[in-house]
């Protein structure tokens, strides 16, 4: 499901304030950099609302944040909607006992990290990050929270990448993001 | 300065709410340091929105521009602050992270030296800054944080940070700017912790008065 699609007159100034930066982190990749975008306090703004629009009302306890720029839209969600937010990380960040989840990169293998404790069974939570590509890290993250019981509602994001297929990465679950690029 | 050491926070009920919401979490990352664990803070919403909304009172009529935080638990309370006051948020970044053009300031860590980013063109000459960080301790990112900013032509009000100690260095030291803190680092009374030169690590007013043992003993130390 996409906000883009459902054409609100919000869209279209966060799509236009996305910046795309040509070959970053390597030759052929166009990074969707949202950074720009946090430099508009009224699209940034508009950003939040339309997740917050959504979520607020649905029960959502725990909001995800993936590492790191999920960190920049997450818990501004998750204090709008009443529900704490957590943080998953890069290995070794979290200081106390972790749960870990091994993903597939293009090249090699990455690790996701959440803190044991901090969501609990029956949790109904949501995922949170920038941009979803190929999945594999929504999927670490969903996976985490399924691990120690929790009910992934739902994923969301600012950016898809809908070329990359993540989407159909996602076990069923439904994903919400606000623009798309091809 | 801290919070409550002023007028209108002393004897807030929030303050305490917040610095108990906070775990301390021993010998993270090494031997010897009690880090302060703030993800606890932000499973209890009441004592996060508490620490956003105190910030926010602050600095909403101080003209600020731009909230910047610092990689990466800056930006779990920046980004609210500035949607709020409706300032801009800029990330300061580890190297190589951010896409575009960056300056980059170096600064100086126990063993060797790191780096911090900004986007050149995120923030203009004249405009009013906050950095934000969850905790201070050395006050090395800090200032390095500051440096970017006044590089660009902007004017540093204030550092902004959830935990830090009574350090009179570190306050004096963040290149003249002034440094705003909601609590204080807590320790642990029983926790079995090795001794250094045969004195515990772990008692409370330890932390408050800084290691005077022989060898010194880092009781809170700044990691991403």
């Amino acid at each position: 499901m996409s906000a883009y699609r459902d054409k609100d007159p919000r869209i279209h100034g966060i799509q236009s304030r996305i910046r795309v930066v040509p070959n970053f982190p390597k030759s052929g990749i166009m990074f969707q950099d949202i950074t720009t975008l946090l430099l508009d306090p009224k699209a940034f703004k508009d950003t939040v609302d339309l997740f917050v629009e959504r979520y607020r009302g649905k029960n959502i306890s725990v909001v995800a944040g993936i590492e790191a720029r999920g960190f920049i839209f997450g818990p501004a969600i998750a204090l709008e909607i009443g529900a704490k937010f957590v943080p998953l990380r890069k290995p070794k960040k979290l200081p106390g006992k972790v749960i870990s989840e091994e993903y597939e990169l293009e090249y090699g293998r990455d690790c996701l990290e959440m803190h044991l404790g901090a969501v609990e069974p029956g949790d109904r939570a949501l995922v949170v990050d920038d941009l979803i590509a190929t999945g594999g890290t929504l999927c670490a993250a969903m996976k985490l929270l399924e691990r120690v019981g929790a009910d992934v509602v739902e994923c969301a994001c600012v950016i898809e990448l809908p070329d990359l297929k993540g989407r159909e990465q996602l076990n069923g679950k439904p994903l919400y993001v606000l623009v798309e690029s091809h | 300065m801290f919070a409550g050491d002023q007028n209108g926070l002393r004897g807030d009920p929030r303050l305490k709410e917040i610095s108990e919401a906070i775990r301390v979490v021993p010998h993270f990352p090494k031997p010897g340091i009690m880090f302060q664990d703030i993800t606890t803070l932000l499973l209890d919403h009441k004592a996060f929105k508490d620490t956003v909304d105190i910030f926010v009172d602050r600095y909403r009529d101080m003209g600020i521009s731009v909230v910047a935080g610092v990689e990466a638990r800056g930006f779990m309370f920046g980004p609210s602050i500035a949607l709020a006051i409706g300032a801009k948020f800029v990330p300061l970044r580890k190297p190589r992270k951010l896409p575009g053009e960056v300056i980059s300031e170096a600064y100086v860590l126990e063993y060797g030296t790191d780096c911090l980013e900004m986007h050149v063109g995120a923030v203009q000459l004249g405009e009013r800054a906050l950095v934000i960080d969850d905790l201070v301790a050395t006050g090395g990112t800090l200032s390095a944080a500051i440096r970017l900013l006044e590089r660009v032509g902007a004017q540093v009000v204030e550092c902004a940070c959830v935990v830090g100690l009574r350090d009179v260095k570190v306050q004096h030291g963040l290149n003249g700017k002034p440094l705003y803190i909601l609590v204080e680092p807590r320790g642990q009374i029983n926790c079995p912790a090795p001794s250094v030169n045969g004195v515990e690590t772990c008692r409370h007013d330890d932390l408050i008065l800084g290691a005077n043992f022989g060898s010194p003993v880092n009781t809170t130390s700044k990691s991403d």
